[in-house]
């Protein structure tokens, strides 16, 4: 009843060829009357609350804690600190160097300070209240040391990231330099983007309680399995010890990919006070609780013919990571792959500083270095006199230009043709300011998006019932991406069910693994699996030739209660031992430009137009146009909708999101959502998302290469790009701001 | 947030003595150990965030009966204090005879807010800074005094150009006072010594070297409503306000002016600036620049650059000089061309 409701409210795009239904989200009554129960909503017996004490300096130690006051409020327990906690948290590695942590500076394991807003005491009370008033009583003394906060800050240290990381290998092909050199027409720019935080409305909760010497963890993440296993490591426990709940995440976009400090402080200190324990971080903690994106720098030249045709592509990255750990993002991956070149030169650099580890976020390495590609990109077609869209045209290519592997497929002219046409770019004057409006200025400006096509291993169990119902479970991660949804419409199409018959398990260690939820794997790998369970449960009653047709007809006259089938999936050119890796929670995505025999990527094109005030100079985005060639598109609803976040996150992320960093104390300044500015309703006015049908039988069975963050893929580029044509300024480091437009620089 | 004692006010005058006592002993580094409690939206967040550690909190939502309602005649309008933004901003006589109050409400906050804060809190509203409001910050003579500014030479890309001091930058956030000031608006307070009026110009103090004490209000001293005065020129008025996105946030800068024009020559312009000074702004040389003049592009921009003469930036906010400025000169042509 609710479902219909629903449908005939929400105007659905219609299904289209090689695209799925617009079913309504399997979650979406459950969301919205707020029946679904988030990780802190969970109504745990005689909880106790843990709130954190943050460090309020970025470099030294605690020379002492002064608790009396804290410790003499009525209601507090106990609080944790370096001097009390022993040795109840083991070190575990960094992901890249083996582990399962996205900051290997082990919890509360001394009183070295590594960054700003590192936890340096747990305070657990009988209520929140009581906690949180406790904390804001715990004196601390410091001995500070001079920290490095950023780029070029005294005591920062680059390093080339091939150093650093043994996987990593910078791409290039042919002569570089002499092609730059010899080509007619060059652009030789720099670019920065800011460091940024996720800020998922959900706040990094965890509840930890132990039954005997089994522990439950309810975390919102996006790899369940990873937690388990890394947690099971640091506390020194087996693996089947730990359950990890989490059926719905309110917003992760990489943030809740990783295992961080907070979950071992809680499942100790819970141990430790024979209760369950709730810790729910401020918002402003969660900017160092848990991972972000961090600065980059860029310098990008591009040597091109008169025709527009590239000769020389370089791309130099640099980004700041911490001092423990070599995160980095690498974009030169993609980037150096976007278009036909016969010389290519590549470099990332990594920069520590005294700073919490960077990690995953929506689009990691993409998002950053399309941006400067793309304005790269525009800066090439002004000085060429070339329409941008052609430029892309005369440089498209269906073939890796580092390794000559072939793309599975590769729709990037259509999707710039569907959005050029849909937007109405024919109509443009490429002068620049020449497109004004009474009291603005007209700007239209357009990118490349790209995102790797990736998956992993997975698992899943799908039962079949004689009432005609059917239940899927495996440990995939709702994030918003429609994963219950689309898990439901892939078992009832090879079942042959009703959607509405699905059920739909996901989120709990309790079910068989499915990997992390990111890299925009997880419904190309997650439906493959489940389809296969299917194709199983469909042969087992089959007569041994044909699948029968109807498969609960077929299930009552054998007489069978109900037929269970467990599959494992593995993709193409995974590595060995692949669903091992996957028990363990340590799957790795496979796919994009990693392969050996060929490329996958999917691709997109935007379209932007600005407005920007021709007195007070404030820039604002009308309307964008996004058009996306991604395989099939399991829900055209729900994809609809992850596109279409996507993109508006790209408008934050051109004119809005930076996260302040104090200079003098290498600590976040804006730690909130009024000064870490995100876009509202009013600055989101026209976003058209136009899905191109696009078939690719390689990429996995059901064809299907993954949407989740492709959408903000290149969108800043777009933007900027339009700054540029209503303004004629060249705005290159992000975000795009009125301070640079009002004083001409 | 730390234990508190909570009371509700009975009449005005009854509580501004109640706080006058008990606040006159417990002042300690210049914290004011009460407070009153109307819409809640600045004082329970700083309460939250241990910026504020009143012990004693008096609700004076009870009050709304005698303090809460809007009074529009030819003799001007009163507002009590209790009135909320929302019912301000959406007024009817308020915005055809005063556009400048209305529109500095209705760009203020979101709807959600404005249906909770008062006009009296409103004005009161405390900096943004977030030096100030993250008390991990150890150097912020506004929360400690003579610990320092961290602002100076932090990131300063919000605070103040106009009216800042050694010890303090940080920008006075709100928007409806700077149309309160343009107005000459007047205070109703009530006092331990009973009540009285000031100019509202005179209810906010400059830093200079004490930025903890941000008003001339005296301890239990309680705004029980505000009084502008009819003038040819409220009609003629407007707020503009510039921000990085559309809704929900606070300026970078704005103007509220008020025109009284005859035969196109301006018998007398009032312009007050937010966004960029530590305390609403009033323009008065600016003002008096444009005298006798008509509004077109050079007399706007002689004005505006008058407005902005004694401007100190620091590394992040020289931008604010540029920007205040054209949007003084956008603000004057705008409500140059209203209809009388």
């Amino acid at each position: 009843m609710a479902d219909a409701v629903f449908s005939t409210l929400v105007e659905a795009p219609a299904p289209k060829s090689n695209m799925g239904e617009p079913v309504p989200r399997y979650d979406a009554r459950a969301k919205v009357t707020g029946s679904a129960l988030y990780a802190s909503d969970v109504a745990l017996p005689d909880v106790a609350y843990a709130f954190l004490v943050t460090s309020a300096i970025a470099k030294g130690r605690v020379r002492s804690f002064d608790l009396r006051e804290a410790r003499a409020l009525p209601g507090v327990l106990d609080i944790l600190t370096h001097g009390n906690i022993g040795d109840a948290i083991r070190p575990v590695k960094f992901f890249t160097e083996g582990g399962p942590a996205s900051n290997s500076v082990l919890p509360l394991g001394s009183p070295e300070i590594a960054y700003g807003g590192q936890t340096i005491a747990v305070v657990l009370a009988n209520s929140y209240e009581v906690a949180r008033d406790a904390a804001h009583r715990v004196l601390v003394d410091y001995e500070i040391d001079r920290p490095s906060a950023t780029f070029a800050s005294p005591g920062a240290v680059d390093q080339e990231l091939a150093t650093q990381n043994k996987k990593h290998d910078d791409p290039k092909v042919g002569d570089f330099a002499g092609a730059y050199a010899s080509s007619p027409v060059t652009v030789d720019v720099s670019y920065s983007t800011p460091a940024q935080h996720h800020n998922p409305i959900e706040l990094f909760a965890t509840q930890c309680s132990w039954t005997g010497a089994q522990l439950t963890v309810h975390e919102p993440s996006q790899n369940v399995y990873g937690i388990k296993n890394g947690l099971a490591a640091q506390l020194g426990i087996e693996p089947s010890q730990i359950r990890v709940v989490s059926p719905y995440v309110g917003g992760a976009f990489g943030s809740k990919g990783g295992l961080t400090q907070r979950t071992a402080l809680v499942a100790v200190a819970a141990r430790k006070l024979g209760r369950p324990v709730k810790l729910v971080p401020t918002r402003e903690q969660g900017f160092t609780v848990a991972t972000y994106r961090s600065e980059t720098k860029h310098r990008v030249r591009l040597g091109a013919s008169r025709d527009g045709r590239l000769q020389a592509l370089s791309h130099d990255g640099f980004e700041v990571t911490s001092r423990p750990d070599p995160y980095a993002v690498a974009g030169t991956d993609a980037s150096t792959r976007m278009y036909a070149c016969p010389n290519i030169a590549s470099s990332v650099t990594i920069v520590r500083a005294d700073r919490s580890t960077p990690g995953f976020m929506r689009a990691p390495a993409e998002t950053p270095y399309f941006f400067a590609l793309e304005s790269a990109m525009d800066e090439l077609a002004v000085a060429l006199a070339m329409d941008p869209v052609e430029l892309r045209r005369v440089n498209d290519t269906m073939k890796d230009p580092i390794k000559g592997l072939p793309y599975t497929s590769r729709a990037l002219i259509p999707c710039f043709d569907r959005a050029a046409e849909a937007f109405g770019w024919a109509k443009r004057d490429a002068r620049p300011g020449s497109m004004r409006d009474a009291d603005w200025l007209v700007g239209w400006g357009c990118a490349t998006s790209a995102y790797p096509t990736q998956m992993a291993a997975a698992s899943a169990r799908v039962s079949l019932f004689p009432d005609g119902t059917a239940r899927v479970e495996t440990a995939g991660h709702e994030i918003g991406n429609g994963l219950y949804t689309v898990a439901a419409q892939v078992a009832a199409e090879r079942l042959g069910l009703p959607v509405g018959r699905v059920t739909v398990l996901l989120g709990d260690t309790d079910l068989p693994p499915a990997p992390v939820a990111g890299g925009s794997i997880s419904t190309a790998s997650v439906c493959s699996v489940i389809a296969q369970a299917c194709d199983a449960i469909r042969a087992r009653l089959s007569d041994g030739t044909t699948p029968t047709g109807d498969l609960v007809a077929a299930l009552k006259e054998r007489g069978m209660g109900s037929v269970q089938e467990y599959a494992e999936w593995v993709p193409h050119g995974a590595p060995k031992g692949a669903m091992g890796m996957l028990y363990r929670g340590a799957a790795q995505p496979t796919g994009g430009a990693k392969l050996q025999d060929r490329i996958q990527f999917a691709f997109g094109a935007q379209f932007v137009e600005v407005r920007v005030h021709a007195r007070t100079r404030e820039i604002r985005v009308p309307r964008i146009v996004g058009a996306f060639a991604s395989g099939r598109i399991m829900n055209t609803r729900t994809a609809h909708s992850q596109y279409m976040g996507g993109m508006i996150w790209g408008i934050g992320s051109a004119l809005h999101e930076e996260t302040e960093i104090d200079a003098n104390a290498a600590r976040y300044v804006n730690t909130n959502l009024a000064d870490y500015l995100v876009p509202v309703n009013a600055d989101v006015v026209d976003v058209e998302v136009i899905m191109v049908p696009e078939e690719d039988s390689q990429v996995n069975p059901l064809g299907i290469k993954g949407i989740g963050e492709i959408g903000i893929v290149g969108t800043s580029a777009a933007v900027a790009n339009a700054v540029y044509h209503a303004t004629g300024q060249r705005l290159r480091d992000l975000p795009l701001r009125i301070d640079t437009l009002v004083t001409g620089a | 947030m730390r234990p508190f004692l909570y009371d509700r006010a009975t009449s005005a005058d009854l509580a501004a003595s109640a706080l006058a006592t008990s606040a006159d002993a417990p002042l300690v580094q210049g914290r004011v150990d009460a407070e009153y409690l109307a819409g809640g939206t600045t004082l329970l967040d700083l309460m939250k965030l241990d910026v504020m550690q009143p012990a004693r909190v008096t609700d004076i939502t009870v009050l709304d009966a005698r303090h809460g309602t809007i009074t529009v005649t030819d003799a001007g309008l009163k507002l009590g204090a209790l009135v909320k933004m929302s019912a301000a901003a959406d007024h009817p006589e308020i915005v055809a005879r005063y556009p400048v109050l209305a529109q500095s409400l209705t760009l203020a906050a979101s709807a959600q807010l404005r249906n909770m804060a008062t006009l009296g809190g409103n004005v009161l509203q405390r900096t943004r800074c977030n030096y100030f409001r993250d008390t991990s910050w150890s150097a912020c003579n506004k929360r400690n005094p003579g610990s320092g500014c961290a602002a100076l030479d932090g990131v300063n890309r919000q605070h103040a150009v106009l009216g800042a001091s050694e010890a303090c930058i940080a920008t006075y956030p709100g928007d409806f006072a700077q149309a309160l000031m343009a107005l000459d608006a007047t205070v109703d307070i009530v006092g331990a010594a009973g009540p009285r009026t000031i100019p509202f110009a005179a209810l906010h103090r400059l830093p200079g070297s004490t930025p903890h004490v941000e008003t001339t209000l005296a301890a239990g001293d309680l705004i029980t409503g505000l009084s502008v005065p009819p003038g040819p020129w409220t009609r003629r008025s407007l707020y503009l306000k510039i921000r990085d996105r559309q809704s929900y946030e606070f300026a970078l800068a704005s103007a509220a002016v008020a025109l009284d024009l005859q035969g196109g020559v301006v018998r007398q312009a009032r312009i007050a600036l937010g966004g960029v000074a530590t305390t609403p702004w009033r323009a008065r040389d600016a003002e008096a620049a444009l005298a006798g003049k008509p509004i077109n592009e050079a007399t706007a921009a002689d004005a505006a650059r008058i407005a902005f003469a004694g401007s100190k930036p620091r590394e992040h906010n020289a931008y604010k000089v540029a920007l205040g400025q054209r949007t003084v000169v956008r603000a004057l042509l705008q409500a140059a061309t209203l209809e009388d």
